[in-house]
């Protein structure tokens, strides 16, 4: 068997300089007879944050193992700074936090952190700048010289995210980099992303939290059963308005009627309808009315990330 | 440092910070104690006529307990080998450990070796520190030394290293422990078919010995530990079994030759056998 996971092949995209951060065509991955992901075709350009966005299960992990060589595809190509996967060259240039976050506990966060500068490599002399910068940027000075075993899982999740800080790396994947941290902890992730963005770093954040990805994306695309169902800068996803209305004495029914006005996220007495136009809404309250419900409250909103993510999630169900 | 003596330096410093190698250390050390004052009992033991037993015989007495402890010595080293070596991959993989290691410029040879290294270096340190030590002791007591000590100390540690690579080799794919324990498991096995072997030979029955052969080139743990064996035999004793002729091949603690050399040959073949199946299989799972 040949050894797909280290090849190193030609770049069929030329000069690298210019080539986008990542580029998959069709990436697949079956586990048996679990489809991961099916085909997955996308673009990431260079200095961009990019969100990557779906349920559990959407197959969001998957993809970064397979961009970093540690799946193998089942079919489909792909290339990250221009080079096909598998590079170990390209790997100098790239940050990985893994959802799985684990670290030697016999070491002190100090260790670690030189561990990866020698395996990275990078040059000996800029070990100890890089170190302390990292460790600042993610708070952990004050614990730099702890072992690693005694830290919270939260804590572990920095010391992470420091590794894949180390040496200004082109291109950062960060999976669920926030599953451990406190909310304080998730507002410093991402004061950590817009400071890679704002220095030319191309960030690739997988995320179940749309708030998170809300606030510091690019672009997104929205995954789910190992596709990408939507995807797009934030503007043109978030086009639509949605409007909430607070009603009661509708059964359901009744709720069900209203499906012509488009999804309904229903939450008992709270309908959000994820995409109305705001011209339809008097023709809206008339039918609930009309229905016999009582209305409380009708606000019309810029539509969010959630209500086009449950929107999204629903008409892929149909 | 190249990655592969970075994850080797890694796996030195992890190993020995782990209990186990303190209390295999404490051990050795009260082992080397007592069989020095056990040693030094059978020079002043007496016999029929009250004098005490002549150099030979101390001589011979001697080998033949240090034949003994060293079966010990090489039986904690392989095991303590194959219990470490068992999850060494595998437990990482499991944890995400390697995760963000695997996603460095870092190839999963390197890990594979470099993991082989650091614990090989263990073994080598222990195999000849402990028996250094005991033949000092053993020295001290009766003032015998083995014939051929260096011989010793390569066999010993070859086999523990031997049972490194296999634990190893399963722990690419098996988790936690049981790899382990499979190698445990085919040590005794080896060991056995050794002894079935040699059984063939005292009923010189060719079918029944080639069961050693075999179980000799499968695993060459016992081919090993005979050789070990034959390092430790005075020519004196050496003589008194070839004149046994038959009888005295068929005992699985003694040997009357060293193994022979195309049967060391083969024992390198084995070891890089081992090491580029462990690379390929560790290259191929998916993490
Ligand atoms: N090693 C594996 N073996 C079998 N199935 C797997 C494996 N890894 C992931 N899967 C399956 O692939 C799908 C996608 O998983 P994953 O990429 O981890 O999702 P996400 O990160 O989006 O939550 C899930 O259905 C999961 O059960
Ligand atoms: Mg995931």
């Amino acid at each position: 068997m040949t050894d797909v996971i280290e090849q190193v092949a030609a770049a069929p995209q030329g000069a690298a300089a210019g080539s986008p951060a990542i580029q998959t065509v069709n990436l697949s991955k079956r586990f048996g007879r679990t489809s991961a992901l099916a085909g997955l075709s996308m673009t990431v350009p260079r200095g961009e944050v990019f969100g990557f966005l779906g349920p559990n299960g959407a197959g969001k992990t998957t993809s970064v193992k397979l961009l970093l060589g540690l799946l193998k595809p089942t079919s489909g190509e792909a290339w990250l700074l221009g080079r096909p996967i598998g590079d170990l060259q390209t790997r100098r240039r790239i940050g990985y936090l893994p959802e799985l976050f684990r670290y030697q506990g016999w070491l002190s966060a100090r260790e670690v952190l030189a561990l990866h500068c020698e395996l990275a490599p990078l040059p000996r002399s800029s070990w100890k700048d890089e170190i302390t910068s990292a460790l600042d940027t993610v708070g952990l000075t004050d614990r730099a010289g702890d072992r690693v075993s005694t830290f919270s899982k939260g804590m572990q999740q920095r010391l992470g995210l420091a590794a894949a800080l180390l040496g200004e790396p082109e291109l950062v994947f960060l999976d669920e980099p926030t599953s451990a941290l406190d909310p304080v902890g998730r507002h410093d992730v991402r004061e950590i992303i817009r400071g890679l963005a704002s220095r030319g770093t191309a960030v690739f954040l997988n995320s179940h939290l749309l708030s998170e990805v809300e606030q510091v994306c690019d672009r997104v695309a929205v995954v789910d059963h190992g596709r990408v169902i939507a995807s797009g800068t934030m503007d043109e996803l978030l086009s639509g308005t949605a409007v909430k209305v607070r009603v009661t004495g509708l059964d359901d029914a009744e709720k069900a009627r209203l499906a012509s006005f488009g999804n309904i996220d229903d939450e008992g007495d709270q309908l959000t309808f994820t995409n109305l136009k705001p011209d339809r809404v008097p023709e809206l309250v008339a039918e609930i009315v009309g229905l016999g419900g009582n209305v409380f409250e009708v606000s019309p909103r810029h539509q969010t990330l959630e209500d086009r993510f449950l929107q999204l999630l629903e008409e892929e169900e149909k | 440092m190249p990655p592969t003596l970075v994850i080797a330096r890694l796996t030195v410093q992890e190993t020995s910070r782990r209990r186990l190698i303190l209390a295999l250390i404490i051990l050795t050390l009260i082992v080397v104690g007592f069989s020095a004052w056990g040693f030094r009992k059978i020079t002043t033991v007496t016999n029929s006529s009250g004098s005490t037993l002549p150099p030979e015989q101390v001589a011979l007495i001697t080998s033949q307990l240090l034949i003994v402890v060293t079966f010990m010595y090489s039986g904690v080293l392989a095991l303590s080998a194959a219990v470490v070596a068992g999850p060494l991959i595998s437990s990482e993989v499991e944890s995400g450990l390697l995760l963000s290691i695997l996603a460095r410029p870092v190839r999963r040879s390197e890990v594979v070796i470099g993991k082989w290294l650091g614990l090989g270096v263990l073994v080598a340190i222990y195999a000849a520190g402990s028996a250094f030590l005991e033949i000092a002791a053993v020295d001290w007591a009766t003032g015998y030394v083995p014939p051929h000590p260096v011989q010793l100390v390569l066999y010993v540690g070859a086999e523990g290293l031997a049972l490194l690579s296999l634990g190893l080799l399963l722990s690419t794919r098996l988790s936690g422990i049981t790899g382990g324990v499979i190698a445990l498991v085919a040590w005794l096995m080896g060991w056995i078919g050794g002894v079935v072997g040699d059984v063939g030979t005292g009923l010189q029955n060719q079918a029944v010995e080639n069961v050693g052969v075999f179980s000799h080139l499968i695993l060459p743990t016992d081919l090993l530990w005979r050789g070990a064996i034959y390092a430790m035999e005075p020519d004196a004793f050496l003589a008194t079994l070839r004149a046994a002729g038959t009888v005295g091949r068929a005992n699985p603690f003694a040997a009357v030759d060293p193994p022979p050399v195309p049967f060391l040959a083969w024992v390198v073949v084995w070891f890089g056998l081992m090491l580029a199946l462990s690379i390929w299989s560790f290259r191929t799972r998916e993490i």
